[in-house]
């Protein structure tokens, strides 16, 4: 690991100037990802802005929405009553994140601002039609995903929220890499009253995205049934020593049939 | 007998140290005045090194000196510890394998420069300042490209990258064999290549006295003599009396911490150069790219049978895949450890072997648990249970008609060994009871029900461990001997040090060689100390692997303590005045037989060093004896495993439901201690079946190259593992053992795959390579399904 | 260089450390805890597991500054100052759950965590569940799951209810 500056800033003014003010600063949440990273020597900041003290941390449900800070952890949201209670597909996904210890230190806002392909959360957050409030703006989860590892935050920009409505049904299905355990093919089916998302994350070569035709088809039926005989495309499909694009792309049917066979 | 002797799951003296953070593991080491190491690796595969500029590199903040290929021109290569013929004569092509890489980098892993510094981050950030100019060259990762025509050399000496071209057996009667056979059943295997994975990284401190002209080495290793051996006597050129190696705890080793390693011949050197000790630890991923692999074997093998089921003869074509250089013991794996097994459990008249081994641009292979004979155990029940199928015959007649029989011991198999013992009808039997093999359709039934697809599978293996006689092992082209080593000094007071040439790293050796010494000396534990791991104190040794610590190391051990015994029985017959005849040893009193005169063993030894009554004219003072024990045989653990799998068609996923092992391992001392060792090994061998691949690219780049890509198996993979024993008697050592630490995962691996292969009866599936994985499994079944829906 | 104080094992420590020095670089190498160990630079294995605060986390994957005010547990501080052993040491040797003991003390405090954060029970599905941050390659896990189940009862001073799921 290369050496750099430490900070632990106690307000989010005070994060956003010196990560503003420094392009090689970076943001520190739970580390589960950025320390390795660092460890590798692939990132050189100069400075660690710790976001630990900042406040960001907590879970609350406000009329329809349930509203995660950025830097609650997984374990965190997986035993909150909260979220058990408002949207137990999200307290679910949350619990099959990484073993216990990752789920200890690593955070939501951490899993969205890395946005890696294979993470479970963004199947969440698109799939819910989330909301990301940030220390500058809010962005509807539609604008969020840009493609693997990559978001619409600016640089500097610091995760504050996540904000959540609350769905009649949603789960989680995933199938976890046999190796690193992230999700191989994770599928986040939501029914609200605006209509049925379906979010699939670790499949696609370009990060999580929505299924158009699953979507319209449990539209019209909420069953596993009804995503009988709708393919997805292959060449869409990322391949890799742990499965070829028709293995991903067979593996997000039986995914999303189970995800709605949970969420019944 | 003694309460905690053998046979008693005495709980393991190390486990204090180890659970209460006490243990001593090289890299808990520090020495003083010491600096760090960091070794610049090749990121390409094969490649011809035009310069490697280190000025910029010496300038940067705490380097002490950077070393490179140049800096041991002057220094043997690596050696390699076994020498195999090809079938025309000639000696294998054994290229130089220096300790830095010289002119070429021939894998990615390839250490090019050695930078030395006062901390781990400074001698890190100037391996970055180092410059390389390194010409790429086409490089060969896989067998089939590398002895493709025209295909690129990985050693210019090795035409067409074959290392040797070796057979065994008798292939004419082989061929008379498949002449009068009523069918031949012919199956194409792979044989997965993995990366060990100890959970301890390699490390080794080099450190140089500078006052007594003495290097210490501490290093991970399983046999410290055998790399004093290898580095001094072939590498460095430093005479055994200035040169000590010790190795400490070690966490885990399954074959990758038998070899010599060029770090360990590196920081050696170099510490002598800086006159400073120097500390390497190699990270996670450094040990992908550098520890020796195991396995990658492709074979082709056929099965005459007559028209019965018996077994005519077996032939066997194999490519094994040596990696770049010949790591210590590489030669000996696809050949003597697995071609030689080629017999198994069965009568099989005739027996032929060929294998080639081929150079490739990826790390070094060797043995890896098991060594060789996994890989020859996969092969036949493999075929095994393909012959069944196509003869339509039942898995367990078809093993059962052609067991060899107990009445056949000694048995010699036409292809070198001589079994010495074995019922394998008992194991098999019992674990077919144990597995409630005979209740399986309805737990298959239950299992369709729930859509699932189940299956059972059997292996039933012997192998051939205890390793070895030394004659027979030179014959064979091993390059040392293979005896063990005990010390046994007795101190005055009647407490007792073990000094063994074998080496714990998990085995539990303090705990069952304890066990042995208070069963035949009447000593009580904690008056018993067992030292190993240091050549300084240990008077010679060969080591840890090839399950050869109880039955050679033990019988070592046995031998000494037999001479203990007489040289006690010798001063109790002066003591108490009786003839050294009338002298019986026993719970740890010598007595006069027929007298209630005794004396104990603590006396005896007060009485050996306080000799003021004592026969000094005929025997020397002092109790402390030592013994060498060359074995007669190897010895022929063998059994049955049976695995059961539920494979979910939807996604392809294996589970393992369960899975049950019965082992003849000949006596057991400590039976906590072998169910633990027999566990491990099938977690092991399900890790090969179910999930474990290393795999290269075409380029040559290793893709699993860390735990995020190679699946090492978890709680969650690994079922409960039901452990049961036979016992038939070594016939030839002391103490009647066989060996244990490898039967685990020998046995498991053609288990688990027959079972799958069983699961996917009504699929068309006739074989899986290992590892299992979910895709692969899905694909089996999804090739399938068109076809069904066309009939 | 950062100034940092913590507790570890009940003792107050302070320390000079770079910024980029990892919670386990602090114990092994500047407070000499080499019981803690490192197996993976992934993040994976688990060896080098401790509790911060209460709370099992790979301290490979923590940086020291960020232990500034913790409580730090390491397994040197399991074993009870009359030398007597927590009974999850206890059960791991009662049941033979370690070989080469570099998974262990990670492993122990890993499990530590499992048994009191599940007082309602656990069954040996959420054992092996549990353990998914751990890696062992000697023992095939199956007396670890045992010693577990073995520690429950001894750690909540009750019998284990049969499957709890
Ligand atoms: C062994 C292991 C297994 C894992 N398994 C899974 C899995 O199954 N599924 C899964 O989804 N993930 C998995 N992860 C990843 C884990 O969920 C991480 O916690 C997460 O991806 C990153 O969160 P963090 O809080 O640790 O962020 P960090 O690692 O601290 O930061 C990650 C990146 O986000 C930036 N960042 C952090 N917080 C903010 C913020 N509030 N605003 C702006 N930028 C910010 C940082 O600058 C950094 O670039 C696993 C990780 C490990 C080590
Ligand atoms: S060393 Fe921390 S997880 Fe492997
Ligand atoms: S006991 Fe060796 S890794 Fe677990």
């Amino acid at each position: 690991m290369y050496d750099f500056t430490y900070a632990k800033p106690a307000s989010l003014a005070d994060a956003a100037k010196a990560l503003g003010g420094d392009v090689e600063a970076k943001a520190l949440a739970g580390g589960m990802t950025f320390i390795p990273v660092l460890k590798q020597r692939l990132n050189k900041p100069s400075t660690v802005i710790d976001l630990g003290a900042l406040g960001l941390s907590g879970i609350k449900v406000e009329g329809n929405k349930l509203i995660i800070g950025a830097m609650t952890t997984h374990g965190t949201v997986a035993a909150s009553t909260e979220v058990n209670k408002a949207i137990p597909a999200l307290a679910d996904l949350a619990s099959n994140i990484g073993d216990r210890q990752v789920r200890y230190r690593g955070t939501i806002g951490g899993s969205l601002a890395n946005n890696d392909p294979s993470a479970c959360y963004p199947s969440a957050v698109l799939a819910l039609g989330a909301t990301i409030k940030t220390n500058e703006r809010t962005i509807s989860a539609d604008d969020y995903f840009q493609g693997m590892f990559t978001t619409a935050l600016n640089p500097g920009e610091i995760i504050t929220e996540v904000h959540f409505s609350i769905p009649e049904k949603a789960a989680y299905a995933k199938f976890a890499n046999p190796a690193s355990r992230y999700a191989m093919v994770g599928v986040f089916v939501a029914k609200t009253t605006a209509g049925v998302r379906v979010a699939i994350t670790g499949a696609g070569q370009n990060g999580v995205f929505r299924h158009a035709a699953f979507e319209a088809a449990l539209a019209k039926s909420f069953t596993p049934d009804a995503l009988n005989g709708i393919a997805t495309p292959v060449d869409e499909m990322n391949a890799d020593i742990h499965g070829s694009a028709a293995y991903r792309a067979h593996l997000v049917g039986v995914m999303a049939k189970r995800a709605v066979a949970a969420a019944q | 007998m003694v309460v905690d002797g053998i046979g008693a799951s005495v709980k393991r003296k190390e486990d204090l140290r180890f659970l209460s953070g006490r243990g001593n593991y090289v890299d808990d080491m520090n020495r003083p005045g010491q600096t760090f190491a960091h070794f610049l690796r090749s990121d390409v595969p094969h490649g011809k090194i035009n310069k490697v500029d280190i000025s910029a590199a010496l300038k940067m903040p705490g380097v002490v000196a950077i070393f490179t290929g140049d800096d041991f021109t002057g220094v043997g290569g690596i050696p390699c510890g076994w020498q195999i013929h090809s079938k025309d004569g000639s000696p294998m092509v054994e290229p130089r394998h220096p300790v830095l890489a010289a002119g070429k980098v021939r894998h990615v892993g390839d250490p090019i420069a050695m930078v030395v510094a006062e901390t781990k981050q400074q001698a890190k950030d100037a391996a970055e300042a180092i410059v390389l100019d390194i010409e790429t060259l086409p490089a060969v990762a896989g067998m089939t490209a590398a002895l493709a025509a025209g295909a690129p050399l990985v050693h210019d000496e090795a035409a067409g990258n074959v290392c040797f071209d070796w057979h065994i057996g008798d292939k004419a009667a082989v061929e008379a064999g498949f002449a009068k056979a009523h069918k031949v059943v012919r199956l194409d295997l792979v044989n997965n290549r993995l990366v060990p994975n100890a959970m301890e990284p390699r490390a080794a401190i080099g450190d140089y006295d500078v006052s007594s002209g003495e290097y210490t080495l501490y290093t991970t290793s399983q046999n410290p003599h055998v790399i004093r051996l290898l580095m001094g006597a072939f590498v460095l050129s430093i005479p055994e009396h200035k040169l000590r190696v010790v190795a400490p705890d070690v966490g885990g080793g399954f074959g990758s911490k038998i070899f010599h390693y060029a770090e360990e011949a590196a920081l050696t050197w170099a510490a002598g150069k800086v006159k400073r000790p120097i500390k390497w630890t190699a990270d996670r991923t450094e040990a992908f790219i550098t520890d020796a692999h195991g396995r990658d074997h492709i074979s082709t093998a056929e099965l005459a049978l007559d028209s019965e089921g018996n077994f005519l003869a077996l032939k066997v074509n194999t490519q094994a895949n040596m990696g770049a250089y010949l790591s210590t013991f590489a030669p000996s794996v696809p050949t003597y450890l697995s071609a030689t097994l080629l017999a198994g459990v069965y009568k099989t008249p005739a027996i032929y072997a060929e294998v080639k081994a081929v150079f490739t641009n990826t790390v070094p292979v060797d043995a890896y648990r098991g060594a060789g004979r996994p890989e020859a155990t996969f092969l036949v029940e493999r075929i095994v249970d393909v012959a069944a199928r196509e003869m339509n015959m039942d898995k367990v007649e078809i093993r059962k008609k052609n067991f060899i029989p107990k009445e056949a011991f000694p048995y010699q198999t036409p292809i070198a060994l001589q079994y010495d013992s074995g019922d394998y009808m008992a194991t098999f039997d019992g674990c077919l009871k144990a597995a409630d093999y005979a209740g399986f359709e309805a737990r298959r039934k239950a299992s369709a029900a729930k859509g699932k697809l189940r299956g059972i599978g059997i292996s039933t293996y012997v192998e051939a461990c205890g390793i070895a006689p030394s004659a027979v092992a030179g014959a064979l082209g091993a390059r040392a001997g293979l005896y063990e080593v005990a010390n046994i000094r007795v101190h005055p007071t009647g407490s007792v040090t073990v000094f063994t040439g074998a080496h714990s790293h998990g085995q539990g050796h303090e705990t069952t060689f304890a066990q042995l010494v208070s069963e035949q000396l009447g000593v009580p534990h904690d008056m018993i100390d067992i030292v190993h791991g240091d050549t300084g104190k240990v008077p010679f040794g060969m080591g840890t692997y090839g399950s050869r610590s109880l039955s050679v190391g033990g019988s070592a051990m046995v031998k000494a303590m037999d001479k203990i015994i007489d040289k006690g029985k010798k001063i109790a017959a002066h003591l108490m005045e009786a003839d050294v005849h009338d002298i019986e040893f026993k719970d740890g009193k010598f007595s006069v037989v027929g007298t209630d005169k005794a004396k104990t063993f603590g006396e005896i030894a007060l009485t050996a060093y306080v000799p003021h009554n004592y026969p000094i004219e005929e025997l020397e003072p002092g109790l402390e004896e030592t013994a060498f024990y060359d074995p007669k045989n190897f010895t022929y653990p063998g059994g049955c495993h049976i695995a059961e799998v539920e494979i979910d068609p939807d996604t392809g996923t294996v589970g393992m439901v369960s899975f049950t092992a019965v082992d003849d391992i000949g006596r057991v001392i400590n039976p906590m201690i072998v169910e633990g060792q027999v566990q491990g090994g099938i977690a092991q061998g399900i890790g090969q079946a179910l999930l474990e691949h290393a795999i290269y690219d075409e380029s040559g780049q290793l893709l699993s190259g860390s735990m995020m890509d190679y699946t090492m198996p978890r709680a969650d993979d690994i079922p409960n593992i039901s452990v049961g024993t036979e016992v038939t008697l070594c016939t030839h050592n002391p103490l009647g053992s066989k060996g244990v630490g490898e039967v685990g995962a020998i046995g498991s691996p053609p288990a688990v795959i027959n079972a799958v292969v069983d699961a996917l009866r009504d699929y068309g599936v006739r074989h899986v390579d290992m590892p299992a994985t979910p895709a692969k499994i899905w694909a089996l079944i999804d090739a399938y399904q068109p076809k069904m829906a066309a009939e | 260089m950062p100034q940092i104080s913590l507790t570890v094992n009940g003792k107050p420590v302070s320390a000079t450390v770079e910024a980029r020095t990892l919670l386990v670089e602090l114990l092994r190498d500047k407070l000499h805890l080499t019981g803690t160990h490192v197996g993976c630079d992934t993040s994976q294995c688990g060896a080098c597991t401790v509790q911060v605060d209460g709370m099992s986390v790979k301290s490979c994957t923590m940086l020291a500054v960020q232990a500034e005010g913790a409580s730090v547990l390491t397994i040197e501080g399991l074993v009870n100052a009359d030398g007597s052993l927590h009974p999850m040491q206890a059960m791991f040797r009662e049941h033979h759950a370690l070989q080469c003991g570099y998974c262990t003390p990670g492993m122990v405090m890993s499990a530590i965590d499992l048994v009191e954060t599940h007082p309602e029970g656990l069954s040996e599905e959420q054992i092996r569940h549990g353990l998914e941050g751990n890696l062992c390659r000697c023992t095939g896990y199956h007396n670890i799951v045992k010693a577990i189940a073995a520690a429950w009862p001894l750690m909540h001073n009750k019998a284990l209810p049969v499957a709890a799921e």
